[in-house]
């Protein structure tokens, strides 16, 4: 069973904040589907096996570097919350007290 | 009914290239039935009246396609079942759509489905559940479930999904039509907003089999925006199978037995039996590791996941929730903007991603992924292709697995361990067990899609189901 403390360590690296019932209800699922995978670990010593992170054999897919036109700026600012002075704006880093 | 909706795709595009079928009264036959849908199908429909030129002579000649809601459409809502991208027009078109347009088929309408593909009952749509056309209290499984409830009510003569773990086999199984899962990379996942961006893959659902070579044929190809996109070795062509001599199914134990409904496994065996028929050397296979897949899968995805969804930040596009700092905004925003089974995900695989846990869980089903890989391999040495039941049970209803992540999981049992190989797969109506369409999954090895399409089109024949009752 994951605890109160682990659930909100993830939760602060995922840049999510849980209220204190889905705090509870996140800790209990969790548990639940970790239970299921935790099976992998029956499949024994698996040392020399090399893992799989792309599945079909594939060379270097290479392109010549050249020049190609980008999106115009004011398209892509056109979905941006709060597009100014030609860029995003957002709130500032540091403005939160310690 | 419009007499028009009754043909399949394939048919339309031979009436359109005939003059005997008038592409602008096939348009609004289609765009007035979507209008008109009551399941729940659609994210957008286009306001169109007519469609654009139309070239009788290109290969869809101007049959309208529904796309699901994860492609991004140049100025037309692309919101991936998310409330974080409410309303978000992406500046430009997927690869996939791009090709299908200019293969003639024009945009007809976005399809709902799980929020960020990440469900198998398209309950996890933040705009509302999709219904099963066969039975309106029942799910139409997931995540593309609005492409396959579209297509089996008649609402669209075809549509694209995307499959990571099942998300197009399962839900054409649960409403009774075709799916297709492409081997990795024969379609560019450019424009496709990405959930576990190894395993993700664009492919067709339609109403038969000659309809989903049709569509499939013009998705494929290298893109050179899509790194991972390879190009197709060969033309694909149009089925054209009527008998299996020669061809050798394989039946894993692992897949075939335990943990499938009983209604399910019959109308598998029954479809087994016409396999034999037909002529087929039916072999039992055993692929060892697929019990492990499942595992596997809610490892890798879930992690992969936690990564591409880092980037909904409310700094570029979609939701953003004020606060007084940036830390703050990033996770207000991110907060209110998933919903839980996102949230869920994105949990587990920053957990398995974390200090500490690596080794153990990532680490680890990437060395499962490869036994998987390796028990197909060895399967291909005996049988030329898998065969299984798509899912374990038919539609199930509405808010039955909704409360126990890992019974709604399961629903992938038989369809995940082919996308961590890379493989492609079909799903096919296998026929009704209490009602309720089941699927009849055929994998093969990688890039032999013209050879499954040819066998599942010889056993469609043979199965010859009918699917009209979803579309009356």
């Amino acid at each position: 069973m994951l605890s109160r403390d682990q659930v909100l360590h993830v939760a602060r690296l995922a840049r999510l904040e849980l209220s204190e019932e889905e705090l509870e209800v996140m800790a209990g699922e969790l548990s639940g589907v970790l239970g299921h995978i935790e099976k992998i670990g029956e499949l024994g010593d698996l040392e020399d096996v090399a893992p799989t992170s792309h599945v079909v054999a594939v060379e270097n897919a290479l392109r010549a570097d050249e020049p190609r036109p980008s999106l115009p700026r004011e398209v892509v600012l056109a979905s941006a919350p709060d597009a100014a002075q030609s860029g995003f704006r957002v709130p500032s880093p540091g403005a939160a007290p310690a | 009914m419009n007499e028009l909706l009754e043909l399949t795709a394939a048919q339309a595009a031979e009436g359109v290239r005939t003059h005997a079928v008038d592409p602008g009264e096939l348009w609004s036959a289609y765009r007035e039935r979507a209008l008109a849908d009551e399941l729940n199908a659609f994210s957008w429909v286009s306001g169109e009246i007519t469609p654009p030129d139309v070239e009788r002579n290109a290969p869809l000649a101007g049959v309208p396609v529904a796309v699901k809601d994860l492609f991004c459409t140049a100025g037309i809502p692309s919101q991936a079942g998310s409330r974080i991208l409410e309303g978000y027009r992406p500046p430009y078109t997927a690869t996939a759509v791009e090709r299908l347009v200019s293969a003639g088929a024009p945009l007809l309408a976005k399809t709902h489905q799980d929020e960020f593909a990440m469900g198998s009952s398209t309950e996890n749509c933040a705009y509302g559940p999709v219904l099963n056309p066969w039975d309106r209290s029942r799910v139409p499984g997931g995540s593309s479930g609005g492409s396959a409830a579209a297509v089996a009510s008649g609402a669209a003569p075809w549509a694209i999904g995307t499959d990571t773990g099942g998300s197009i086999r399962q839900p054409a199984a649960l409403c009774g039509i075709v799916g297709l899962k492409p081997t990795y990379g024969a379609v560019s996942r450019y424009g496709m907003i990405a959930f576990a961006s190894s395993l993700d893959q664009a492919g067709p659902l339609t109403r038969d089999v000659t309809d989903c070579a049709l569509l499939f044929g013009a998705m494929v190809g290298q893109d050179p925006c899509d790194s991972t996109s390879l190009a197709f070795p060969e033309p694909v062509g149009l089925p054209t199978a009527t008998d299996l001599r020669g061809v050798r199914l394989g039946v894993p134990e692992e897949l075939s037995g335990e943990g499938i409904e009983p209604g399910v496994l019959e109308t598998f065996h029954d479809s087994l039996d016409r396999a034999r028929d037909l002529g087929a050397e039916i072999v039992d296979i055993t692929l060892p590791h697929a019990p492990h897949a499942l595992a596997a899968y809610y490892l890798i995805a879930p992690a992969e996941a936690s990564a591409n969804l880092a980037r909904y930040d409310g700094v570029r596009y979609g939701l953003r929730e004020p606060a007084e700092d940036l830390l703050a905004m990033y996770t207000h925003t991110r907060s209110k903007g998933f919903g839980a089974e996102v949230k869920r995900r994105i949990m587990l695989g920053t957990y398995a991603l974390s200090s500490g846990y690596y080794d153990a869980y990532y680490g680890r089903a990437q060395k499962v992924r490869t036994k998987i890989a390796e028990d197909f391999t060895a399967a291909w040495q005996v049988c030329d292709f898998m065969v299984s039941p798509t899912s374990p049970g038919v539609a199930f209803e509405l808010g039955a697995k909704t409360d126990d992540p890992w019974a709604m999981y399961l629903n992938d049992y038989c369809t995940v361990p082919i996308p961590l190989a890379g493989l492609p797969a079909i799903s096919i109506p296998n026929g009704l067990a209490d009602g309720l369409p089941t699927g009849f999954q055929i994998a093969g090895p990688a890039f032999s899609e013209n050879r499954i399409l040819d066998t599942a089109h010889a056993l469609e024949q043979a199965i010859a189901f009918d699917g009209s009752k979803a579309r009356a």
